[in-house]
């Protein structure tokens, strides 16, 4: 538990630092140390096929894959509470049509659906986020959406409604504060995922493009290089699998704290 | 019964529905789809022809309409590559995507739910940490990297397997494990939690009591119980198979559906995306379909009224 704390803080640390940290400028080339190995001095995880310092690029993937998954979230937790609350507030057609949405997205593998998105439009930066801020938001639309309404036939909503309350303040000031733990709970459910969804897409080519770099990404252009420089594609691939287990972790360690109830939830 | 598969397949129709309209706004959103679909440099008679075949010099839901006609009727648009109807290019990748994805599938049943089974009767010992150890593989590891890793483990360093490629049963292996492994931990683990749970329920305890022999208890008290929510994964697992057949046949040059998905994406081959996107829904709900069916036929309180979500 420390332990993957202490991941997270270190990798944040990556991604706010990054200008700080990063020994050299990540397109910087030097062809006359390409595929340098792990342990060179200066290039500590090593070059890869142009001369670019892994070290380099590593802690600027760190920060591009978590700006996306940090983004995306709070996105599709906003999306999906908004709509949630609104199938509980006006039930009847409002409320087919979110489970219509929820069944749309149940069948549709979401890496699919993205693609096709992105066969349409091109990829670009704000596409990405806005793509991946659709990720997991039926599970927030069906948590809200459950706990609205028992919340409305509890005491306290009710109180609040004779007392000459709007619904817009029912719902945000005394619904969402009674939801919040579930949500936030939910949120390290999604976190992870979105940072594979990102990675995948970004390792097939059509997530964050060149020059940029994303964990994803790297793996991906390390993958020519796997029999003759596997540090390329191990050093971001070791970072994806220790971050995502680390959030796991610290979400389990948050739901045994915040809501002992939602352990059916993943 | 009759009413429960009425409602299911409403909501199937729907589905596919809402899907085609996806596929119709995303289509309109990005541009003119005689340009779109038939490509740049076609003859102009083609692009009139094609123009008044999807009538799309009407108004635009008479052109929803025409859209929907043509969707059922297999009219996809032609591939941009070689003019050929997309729905063809589809259909012939068909079964090599099969051949990876029904192993993967039938690995990941056949050794996933009787480990998690296994794991939730023998707490606590080495196979039960062996479960929980995979189940965390399959969630934190994602396929494009456990695939590089074997690639790099039995291909590279070992030279046992072939790294790429289909052109014999060997070149399956891999992909086949590639897209078990994750699937098999999770699995393991889903129907782990099932069994704890449901073993921890009074009516196994009254089985136990009144001197039901412990297989029977097993097999006809809590299996049964248990099944349900071990059908609901197994649901989601075929879209995560899908998925993962995309990915998987990329890293291993294996000549399926998905590979053929990322090459029209990236020459932005609208024509086979939107066969493929369709295809891929049908596929997912007629799934989810069963799911539901089986639901009814497994626990027979489901049939009454529909779970709400």
């Amino acid at each position: 538990m420390q332990l993957s704390l202490f991941w997270l803080v270190a990798m944040i640390a990556c991604a706010i630092f990054v200008d700080v940290l990063r020994p050299f400028p990540i397109t910087q080339m030097n062809l006359g140390t390409r595929l340098a190995p792990p342990g060179t001095p200066g290039h500590w995880l090593g070059t890869d096929e142009l001369g670019r310092d892994v070290l380099s690029r590593l802690i600027q993937s760190v920060r591009s894959s978590l700006v996306i998954a940090f983004g995306a979230t709070l996105l599709s937790a906003f999306f999906g509470t908004l709509l949630g609350f609104m199938a509980a507030k006006f039930r009847g057609v409002v409320e087919h049509v979110v489970v219509m949405l929820a069944d749309f997205q149940a069948a549709l593998p979401f890496l699919i659906m993205s693609l096709a998105v992105l066969a349409f439009f091109g990829s670009s930066m704000p596409l990405l986020v806005c793509l991946m801020g659709f990720y997991g938001w039926e599970r927030y639309a069906r948590i809200t959406r459950g706990l609205a309404i028992s919340a409305n036939a509890q005491g306290y909503a009710a109180a609040v409604v004779q007392l000459g309350a709007t619904p817009s303040r029912v719902y945000l000031r005394h619904i969402l504060p009674n939801v919040a733990s579930t949500l936030i709970v939910s949120m390290t459910l999604t976190f992870p995922e979105i940072i594979l969804m990102e990675s995948s897409l970004s390792f097939l080519g059509l997530g964050v493009q060149p020059p940029d770099t994303s964990l994803g990404n790297m793996v991906g252009f390390g993958r020519e290089y796997l029999t003759t420089a596997p540090w390329i594609m191990l050093s971001p691939a070791t970072v994806i699998v220790l971050t995502t287990l680390a959030i796991s972790l610290a979400g389990d360690w948050l739901r045994d704290r915040l809501d002992p109830t939602l352990d059916s939830i993943s | 019964m009759l009413r429960f598969v009425t409602i299911r397949l409403l909501r199937a129709g729907l589905t596919v529905l809402s899907v085609m309209t996806f596929a119709f706004v995303v289509l309109r959103m990005s541009g003119d789809p005689a340009q779109v679909l038939l490509g740049p440099d076609v003859p102009q008679n083609i692009v009139q022809d094609f123009r008044d075949r999807w009538g799309l010099d009407d108004p635009i839901w008479r052109q929803y309409l025409s859209y929907l006609r043509a969707m059922l009727q297999g009219d996809f648009g032609l591939s941009m590559r070689d003019r050929s109807p997309a729905i063809d290019l589809v259909v012939e990748r068909i079964p090599a995507t099969l051949q990876l994805t029904i192993p993967a599938l039938i690995l990941q049943l056949a050794l996933g739910i009787p480990a998690g089974i296994y794991a939730a009767l023998k707490r606590g010992t080495l196979a039960d940490r062996g479960v929980i150890v995979m189940a965390i593989i399959g969630f934190t590891v994602p396929s494009f990297v456990m695939g590089l890793l074997l690639v790099l483990v039995f291909a590279v360093v070992l030279g046992a397997l072939p790294s790429g490629g289909a052109s014999s049963w060997q070149h399956a292996i891999l992909p086949v494990l590639t897209m078990s492994i994750g699937g098999i931990g999770v699995l393991a683990r889903f129907s782990r939690s099932a069994m704890i749970e449901v073993m921890g329920q009074p009516y196994i305890r009254t089985a136990s009591a009144k001197g039901v022999r412990w297989s029977d208890v097993v097999r006809k008290h809590a299996l049964p119980n248990a099944a349900v929510p071990i059908v609901t994964i197994v649901g989601f697992m075929v879209g995560s198979l899908i998925a993962g057949a995309i990915i998987v046949e990329t890293i291993f040059s294996w000549p399926g559906m998905g590979r053929l998905l990322i090459v029209s994406v990236t020459n932005r081959d609208l024509a086979v995306v939107q066969c493929i996107l369709l295809l891929v829904a049908a596929v997912m709900v007629v799934s989810n379909l069963t799911v539901d069916l089986l639901y009814g036929w497994i626990d027979p309180r489901l049939r009454q009224a529909p779970p709400t979500h």
